[in-house]
Formats: structure tokens, C-alpha cells, sequence
């Protein structure tokens, strides 16, 4: 099948079904849906050649809501059965969505395979560190001391960094951003598509109902500039209001720690430059946490490689080459056989 | 008990060829040893040997779930049955008539099925103090009389493959590995087996280490030389298994495992459809991923997934874009499968599901053979899920179900259970080669109108939903596991709706009744005494064992079930014809239940959970005892 591009350009609506959204009002999704439609519509994207692959939770209802093909799947699944499609038709633009629940709790396997085998997908994890459709329980990346229904006196356990994590998992492609923050998710999303293999969005998303303003801290408007970074490939890592804050490595140590350009005899010279294609570096600009450090947004981490359904497509022509397929009737023959006459 | 008086084949009369050979009908014969000594190998090659002979045959490999369990233990130990005749088999044979037993733990765990005054080929060189003891015997089975109803032969097969590779490059334990080959070449000269199969097989299996195979095949022409040289015992001696008269045709030995993979990919290319084979490794069902991998220029994707779920998850997402989804597993691999098999049911994807049944529940006993995921695969999903499921009586069946599987599948947008087993995919038997011509084509046709399209629109006459995959302009649409509106597909929680869509979901799995053949009777009248119902890989013991009173002039029929769901229209009108319905099965009575169940009818258990296939003897007994109750 060919990628065609649509006669005429589709605009951000264009993408959005005729499904009633069914999201609590004032939901971080709402945020989510209109930057893929935007990023859709930048990007000329064909609805038919576009697949939305979800598993279960509120983020998984994404599928519904775009005039694209759609698969709701089961709990934790969506990345499998997204493989199995985009291996079926490698021609096909697949796109995963799930909450942290779905793919670092009960599909945290699937969303390791997905990324470690760099199959070309876009793998869109939006985080509200909360199960927001089961009713408020603590999820996988709730803080320590999350008070919910299942840990009314906090929860014990430690959180994963999904960043973190998908880059352990070898992700060539890790990025972050904010549900809102519509400068920098529909330009991201975009080279998320670009990039040819598994791509790792975090969304840092509001659950207005069980978690509100968990991200406050560095998502308000007074925080931002204080609270995150944007990563740049080739820039320095510079953050504030101003900008007159930066990371850079503590001489002798392997840590980051933030400094203030013209305190302490720091020039802009001593500020880190991002490089997009090392991983230490990724996983240290990742793991940042408030309040301390900020977040870090933006491309952590890209570094291009072999996607596994070219590679398989790749081996099918190669075998094919050499030995082409004869017919089944002649396959069954081959071997030791004999005749009955 | 003097020997010569006993035993099946002492009795026989003993007809001669021209070259002095003993004529036999049939014969079975029993390698058993330790799982490194070789003994699926030996029997692999004296079966291939043996087709190629011409003689119908019938085999079962046995063998521990341990690689390499603890040399010289009972547990560790490994055997291979092969029957052959030269007329129609249809099991491995009930006992052994030979036993060749490579050590004294292999001769501890089989020595009681030999048949009375059988022949036991023993490796002497194993016979060690140290191995009889860890065997459990507290005394010397050779020396203390235990075996002196059989025609013993004593041979240090060690000692003799050690001579028998002399002066070639390999180390003792290399050279000490051949004693099998030497083994075999000793049985191929008792039954007049061609050893050149096996050479060309050695040949081309060590191609890069011919040192290796110069050994083997050393060891293979020296046990064959020592048979023809040697001063045997004069009870012992060589005999014939004239051809079988079969069909005529082209014949290959083939095992469950390859037809079933030939089967989906004729059934694949019927339907127009490339297969998409999403798997995780489980014993017995792996050998079909292995099977799949090889065939790569037929466009077959394979994908070893991470788990049984993404196995099954993947398969059915390449459904959706348009492949056939197929995924295989065991019992327990299919039970991680449920819940995406629930959503396979609902979304209305075709899937096809290879269950390779071994014995359960949980882990069970892995490399032993059972049929008792029939609940499972009927039953076993949350929610009313109904889903096709059809069963294989033998190898060559295999290559049937698989393309009906396919048919059923895509005509009616189903999931599909095939139920394989253990058995079956390791047991060879000839095959008459098909011609896949003679398979009607079913081609796939994908949806493409876009006028009034929606994903849940019906074909009028089979209830199976349209098709329509990702990449057709303008049938863009969402499906999911959340119940469905009949008329748009659209997200529904309507009560009525619900209830509508489960009645269709069934309805539709139900009218493949009226595409699969009426039930006919195996052997025997349809009335009477006594129906002996079966399905699976007990078809040929209970046809032989039902053959045999119906030739005593006892009013038995076999009926064997090959579509366990939907039953055939006419079974229970069948069944009602009988006084007495007897169902066999290797589990504890699954498929009695459902024919209870279903049509109210006084069917009875034969339950056999031994991991073992029924043997036709205690069928027939078991047939006899009931038809007097």
C-alpha cells in the first residue's frame, strides 16, 4: 500500500471524530487530543494510513475521538498488538497510547519489548501518576506517601521514572512534555513520527479529579522557567526566567548540578551542551526531580538505529532472493519421499 | 516359563522370504535409554528408514521434560516406540515386542511393558554396579532370573562402538556418543532397514565435522556388520516387514508439527492472506514457531513475542491490518491468551489458536501428552465468548484442520481454536502427499464501500462482520473490547443492544454447523448397543479396539468428533440411537460433559490421565466390560 497524501490539507478538526469526548472537563487528555490533531494536520498526516493503538485507562478512549483507524485493546497490551499491525503493514503510521498504569504496571513488559526491538511506532505514555479510571489508586509513579483509596496512610513503594525506564529499556528515542504546553508537544510529537523507530513520549498529564496539580510545583505559570528545562541538541542546557540558570557537571563527580551564570565565576562557557545522542547523559537529565533540579522536556534522548519491521522485512526479502518460494505442493515434496504405486 | 513357548511373535508362524528372513506382519520396537544417549535421534532415523521401506507405521516419542537429566536415573530416562506393518496401523502399538534398553534405568521403566517372551537388546557395557544401583535395582537384573521369560541379548554396544571407531580423530566420550548409531545399525540388519538414509542424513547433519560423522557412520555399519557376523542366540533372528498396501501415491513420514505448518500456510494462501505467526517458546508447541521461521519467502512473519499475551496481541493486531493472526502455545500459554482471546471474540478478528495440549493443570507434565484443554478452549474466557474449535485425530489430519481453521476463521471473522496435542505433533506416521489444488480457494475479500460501511455491518447468512483494514480510504473506524452498537459499531452501554450483540456472537459461531459435514460413524452401525465417541489423537486406538468386537460380532460404533464447537447439527440425533455411549478421553471427562450437557443423553467417562495414549487392549476390555453392565 502507498502513503498518499491527501488532495486537500487536512486541518486539526479534520483528525478529530465524531465521538462525544468523554473525559472529565478539564482534563489533561483534552490537551493531549487537540496537539495530535494539531501535529497530524502540521505534518499532513493520511487517516488512512494512521492507526491509534490504546490499551485500557482514560487515556486509553483516545482512539475514539480521531477520524483515523482505531484499535482499544486490553490492559497493558496496546504495544503488542501495535507491533503486530505495523508488522502486518509497515506502510501503516502507528501510534500507542496508554497511562502509566497500562504501560509501566500491568503492560510494563510490553512497552520494554516495544522499545528495546525499535519497532516503528510512536509510543505516547501519558503520566498523571494516578489511576484515574479504577477510581484514584496509587499508580507506579505515584511519590512515595501518595495517599489514595488502596494507601489511605501513603503509599511505601518507590516510583519509576518512565523517561528513566524507557531509556534503560534502549529506547532511541526518548522525549517529555507537558499536556498543556502546546509550543512544544505538537512539535515534538512531530519528530517523535520522524523518527524511524520506537519513539518514547512522556506526557506529563493533569488528572483534575484524583491528582490535581501533581505537577504544579514546575507546571504553573510562576514555576516554569524555574521548574523545567527544554533539552536542545547542540545548545546549552539553560533554564530561569532569564535563562541565567544552567546545568553543568560537578568538576570530579559523574552529577549535574545547576549553577547561576555570573555567580561564582560561572560563564556561560561552563554550561553543559545537550547532546541528544548520549545516553549517560539522557539518564541524568531524565532522572532530574524537582525541586531540586527541574524537568527536563523536550528530545532527551535520539539516537537513530535499525527498526525492527524493517529488519524483518529486509530478512524476508533477502530469503526470498535466495531461495524463492516454489510452490506448497513442491515444498511438501522435498524431503525423503516414496512412491505406492 | 521355557521361551520359545511364549510370546506373540514365538506364535506366529513362521513364514520365511527367500533370503532365510522371518516374514512379520507387524512388529514394534522400543529404544529406551538415557535422554544424552541418543534415542529420539535413533528412532527419528529407524523411522525414516522404515518409511521409505514401505510399511504403514505408527510412532511415540517419550521423553523426560529434563535436557539433560542426571545420567543413569529412571527419570532421566528417554524412548521411542515405533510400530510398522505391512497392512494399516493405526496406533504405536500397545507393548513393545522388542525392547532395546541402553541402560539399566531405561530397562527398570519399560521392561514391564515387553511383551511376555519378547526380545530385550541390552547394552552390557552400561550394566555397571554404579548404574544398577542408581537405577534402584538391589540386584543384578541379568544375573537373577528376572529375565528369563525373554530372548535376551547381551551386547557391550560401549565396548564395540570404542573398537568400531578406532583410528578415527574423535575423543572417547565423541566416540562413546555413536553407540546409538551402532544401535541402529544393529536393528536395521534384524529388520532389513536401508542404513543410507541415515548416512545421508549423518552426512549433511555434520557436514563441518566430518570426523563426527565418519564416527556415526562407523558405529552405524559396525552394529550392522556384528548382526551379520555375530554368533547370536539361535531364537534370535532377522526378519521382514513386507510393504504395506496403501493408496497408491507419493508418501512422506511426516509429524504433526510440519502438516500442521503446511496446513496453515495452503490455508493462508487460500485465503489470500500473508500469516502472521506471533509466538512464545513452550514445550510441545515450539517446533511450529521453528517450522514457521524456515518458511520466510512465502511472506510468513514470525515474531518470537515476549510473553504468551504479546504473542497473542501481536497476532491479532496483525488481523487488523489485514494479515492472518496465528499463535500457538500449551495449556498454560493459552490461558495467559484468554483475555486476548475475548477480545478477539468481540472485535470479530479472525485469529487462528494452536493449542498443543500436553499434560496439566499449571505445568503439569510438559513433554507428556493429554487432551484435557477441551473446557479451556470451549469454555474458558470471561463473559459469553464463544469461539470455534476444532480437534486433530492424527498427523496427517493436522494439514486439514489447519486449512479449515483458516476457512472458519476469515468466513466468519472468528477466533479459532485448533486443538493439537502433544502427541500429534511428535508422533510421525506416512502421509499421502495432498495436492492443494484440490483445496477450494476461499479468497479473502476485504471491505471497500464506503457507502453505509460500518466495522459491525453483517453478511446476512453467516452473522461474520466486514472487514475492513487500515489503509482503505474512508473506512477509517475504531473497534475495541467495549460492547459494540449493532447498528453503527459505535461505543454502546444499551442493556437491549447487549444482550442483541451477545445473541449475535453466538448465533454466528453456531451457523458454522451448517458448514461443516452432518457426524458420521467411523466404523460400525448408526444405532445400537453401544456408540464409543472420541476425538483428538485417540482415534486410532479406539477405531482399532472397536474394530476388534465388532469383528466378535459386538454391536459397537465409533463416532469421532472432529468440531468439538458447534457440534455437527445432527450429532445428538446420532447419539440417541445408542444404548450406551462410552467417552473415551486422556483427561478426567470433558468431552462427556458437553455431550451430557448438550443433548441429555447417559454418555460415560473413560477417563486415562496417565500422560500415556490409551492402549487398545484396555479399550477394548474396558468396551467389553460396559457392553455387559
Amino acid at each position: 500500500m502507498n502513503v498518499q497524501s491527501p488532495p486537500e490539507a487536512l486541518k486539526p478538526n479534520d483528525y478529530a471524530s465524531d465521538q462525544e469526548v468523554r473525559w472529565c472537563p478539564g482534563c489533561g487528555d483534552y490537551a493531549i487530543v487537540k496537539a495530535v490533531q494539531r501535529s497530524l494536520a502540521n505534518m499532513g498526516a493520511d487517516p488512512k494510513n494512521t492507526v491509534f493503538v490504546s490499551g485500557i485507562g482514560c487515556a486509553a478512549r483516545f482512539p475514539y475521538y480521531m477520524a483515523t483507524y482505531g484499535f482499544h485493546t486490553i490492559h497493558g497490551r496496546a504495544p503488542a498488538v501495535a507491533s503486530g499491525v505495523k508488522l502486518a503493514n509497515p506502510d501503516l503510521d502507528v501510534w500507542v497510547i496508554g497511562g502509566d498504569g497500562d504501560m509501566l504496571s500491568i503492560g510494563g513488559n510490553h512497552t520494554l519489548h516495544v522499545l528495546r526491538r525499535n519497532i516503528d511506532v510512536q509510543v505516547l505514555l501519558f503520566n498523571n501518576e494516578i489511576y484515574g479510571l479504577t477510581k484514584g489508586q496509587y499508580s507506579p509513579t505515584s511519590k512515595v506517601g501518595t495517599r489514595s483509596p488502596s494507601t489511605p496512610a501513603g503509599s511505601v513503594d518507590s516510583p519509576v521514572s518512565a523517561c528513566v525506564y524507557a531509556l534503560g529499556c534502549n529506547a532511541r528515542f526518548v522525549a517529555r512534555s507537558v499536556d498543556t504546553n502546546q509550543k512544544v508537544l505538537p512539535g515534538l510529537l512531530q519528530e517523535a513520527k520522524e523518527n524511524k523507530g520506537a519513539s518514547f513520549v512522556e506526557i506529563l498529564q493533569n488528572c483534575i479529579v484524583y491528582n490535581d496539580g501533581v505537577y504544579s510545583s514546575f507546571t504553573d505559570k510562576a514555576n516554569a522557567a524555574d521548574g523545567q528545562i527544554l533539552c536542545e541538541h547542540g545548545k546549552p542546557l539553560l533554564f530561569g526566567k532569564e535563562n541565567e540558570k544552567g546545568l553543568r557537571m560537578t568538576a570530579g563527580k559523574m552529577e549535574l548540578e545547576v549553577v547561576t551564570i555570573g555567580e561564582n565565576g560561572v560563564t556561560e562557557d561552563d554550561i553543559l551542551i545537550h547532546d541528544e545522542t548520549n545516553r549517560p547523559l539522557a539518564l541524568m537529565l531524565a532522572g532530574m526531580q524537582p525541586p531540586n533540579f527541574p524537568v527536563a522536556m523536550g528530545v532527551i534522548f535520539r539516537d537513530p538505529g535499525p527498526s525492527y519491521d524493517e529488519a524483518v522485512y529486509d530478512q524476508i526479502a533477502e530469503v526470498n532472493e535466495k531461495s524463492p518460494a516454489i510452490p506448497i505442493n513442491e515444498l511438501m515434496h522435498k524431503g525423503k519421499t516414496w512412491t505406492v504405486v | 516359563m521355557p521361551t520359545n513357548l511364549i510370546g506373540t511373535m514365538a506364535t506366529q508362524l513362521k513364514e520365511t522370504d527367500e533370503s532365510g528372513r522371518e516374514i512379520l506382519d507387524s512388529v514394534v520396537i522400543r529404544f529406551a535409554g538415557d535422554s544424552g544417549d541418543g534415542m529420539q535421534l535413533t528412532g527419528t532415523q529407524f523411522t525414516q528408514s522404515t518409511a521409505l521401506m514401505g510399511n504403514d507405521l505408527s510412532t511415540f516419542p517419550d521423553f523426560p521434560a529434563e535436557i539433560r537429566a542426571p545420567v543413569g536415573t529412571t527419570y532421566g530416562v528417554s524412548a521411542f516406540q515405533i510400530n510398522f506393518a505391512s497392512h494399516a496401523i493405526k496406533t504405536p502399538g500397545d507393548a513393545p515386542d522388542v525392547l532395546v534398553a541402553m541402560n539399566p534405568a531405561a530397562l527398570k521403566v519399560h521392561l514391564k511393558d515387553l511383551v511376555p517372551g519378547g526380545t530385550l537388546i541390552i547394552n552390557l557395557g552400561a550394566f555397571n554396579d554404579h548404574n544398577i544401583e542408581k537405577a534402584g535395582y538391589t540386584a543384578n537384573p541379568l544375573e537373577d532370573g528376572t529375565l528369563d521369560s525373554y530372548r535376551l541379548l547381551e551386547i557391550d554396544i560401549s565396548k564395540l562402538t570404542l573398537a568400531a571407531v578406532e583410528g578415527i580423530d574423535v575423543t572417547q566420550k565423541e566416540a562413546l556418543r555413536a553407540k546409538n548409531l551402532w544401535t541402529l545399525g544393529l536393528m536395521c540388519w534384524m529388520y532389513d532397514r536401508d542404513r543410507q538414509p541415515t548416512i545421508d542424513w549423518l552426512n549433511q547433519r555434520f557436514g563441518k565435522l566430518p570426523h563426527i560423522a565418519e564416527a556415526n557412520i562407523a558405529a552405524l555399519n559396525a552394529g550392522h556388520a556384528f548382526g551379520e557376523t555375530a554368533e547370536l542366540p539361535s531364537e534370535v533372528s532377522t526378519y521382514v516387514v513386507p510393504k504395506a498396501k496403501v493408496e497408491p501415491g507419493i508418501y512422506r513420514a511426516v509429524t504433526g508439527v510440519e502438516t500442521t505448518c503446511w496446513g496453515l500456510l495452503t490455508g493462508a494462501q487460500k485465503a489470500g492472506l500473508n500469516i502472521f505467526f506471533g509466538s512464545y517458546p513452550i514445550t510441545p508447541a515450539s517446533p511450529l514457531l521453528h517450522s514457521l521461521s524456515n518458511l520466510k519467502q512465502y511472506g510468513v512473519v514470525t515474531f518470537q513475542a515476549e510473553d504468551e499475551i504479546s504473542a497473542v496481541c501481536s497476532a491479532l493486531g496483525a488481523s487488523y491490518a489485514g494479515s492472518l493472526g496465528v499463535t500457538s502455545s500449551s495449556g498454560p500459554g493459552v490461558a495467559l491468551k484468554s483475555e486476548a482471546l475475548g477480545l478477539a471474540v468481540v472485535t470479530e478478528l479472525p485469529l487462528i489458536v494452536v493449542n498443543f495440549q500436553r499434560a496439566g493443570p499449571s505445568t503439569g507434565m510438559p513433554t507428556k501428552t493429554e487432551q484435557s484443554d477441551l473446557y479451556q478452549s470451549v469454555f474458558g474466557r470471561n463473559g459469553d465468548t464463544p469461539m470455534p474449535v476444532i480437534a486433530a485425530s492424527t498427523a496427517s489430519d493436522c494439514y486439514d484442520c489447519a486449512i479449515e481453521a483458516v476457512r472458519l476463521a476469515t468466513k466468519y471473522m472468528t477466533p479459532v481454536m485448533f486443538l493439537n496435542e502433544g502427541f500429534l505433533a511428535n508422533a510421525a506416521e506416512p502421509w499421502k502427499l495432498p495436492d492443494t489444488d484440490d483445496v477450494e480457494p476461499f479468497p479473502v475479500e476485504f471491505a471497500s464501500e464506503t457507502e453505509g460501511f460500518h466495522p459491525y455491518l453483517r453478511d446476512e447468512k453467516t452473522l461474520g462482520r466486514n472487514w475492513a483494514i487500515p489503509g482503505t480510504e474512508g473506512l477509517e473506524h475504531r473497534i475495541g473490547g467495549i460492547e459494540k452498537d449493532y447498528d453503527s459499531g459505535n461505543i454502546s452501554y444499551d442493556s437491549d443492544n447487549h444482550h442483541k450483540m451477545t445473541k449475535v456472537r453466538d448465533q454466528k459461531v453456531l451457523n458454522i454447523a451448517d458448514d461443516i459435514p452432518e457426524q458420521d460413524v467411523v466404523s460400525g452401525n448408526k444405532s445400537g448397543k453401544m456408540a464409543v465417541v472420541g476425538w483428538g489423537s485417540t482415534y486410532g486406538a479406539i477405531e482399532q479396539a472397536t474394530l476388534r468386537c465388532q469383528e466378535d460380532g459386538l454391536d459397537v460404533s465409533h463416532i469421532h468428533i472432529r468440531y468439538i464447537w458447534p457440534l455437527a447439527r445432527n450429532l445428538g440425533e446420532l447419539l440417541k440411537g445408542f444404548d450406551k455411549i462410552l467417552v473415551p478421553e486422556m483427561n478426567n471427562g470433558q468431552l462427556v460433559t458437553l455431550l451430557r450437557s448438550e443433548y441429555l443423553v447417559p454418555a460415560e467417562s473413560l477417563a486415562q490421565i496417565t500422560g500415556q495414549p490409551f492402549k487398545v487392549a484396555d479399550l477394548e476390555r474396558e468396551i467389553r466390560t460396559r457392553l455387559e453392565d
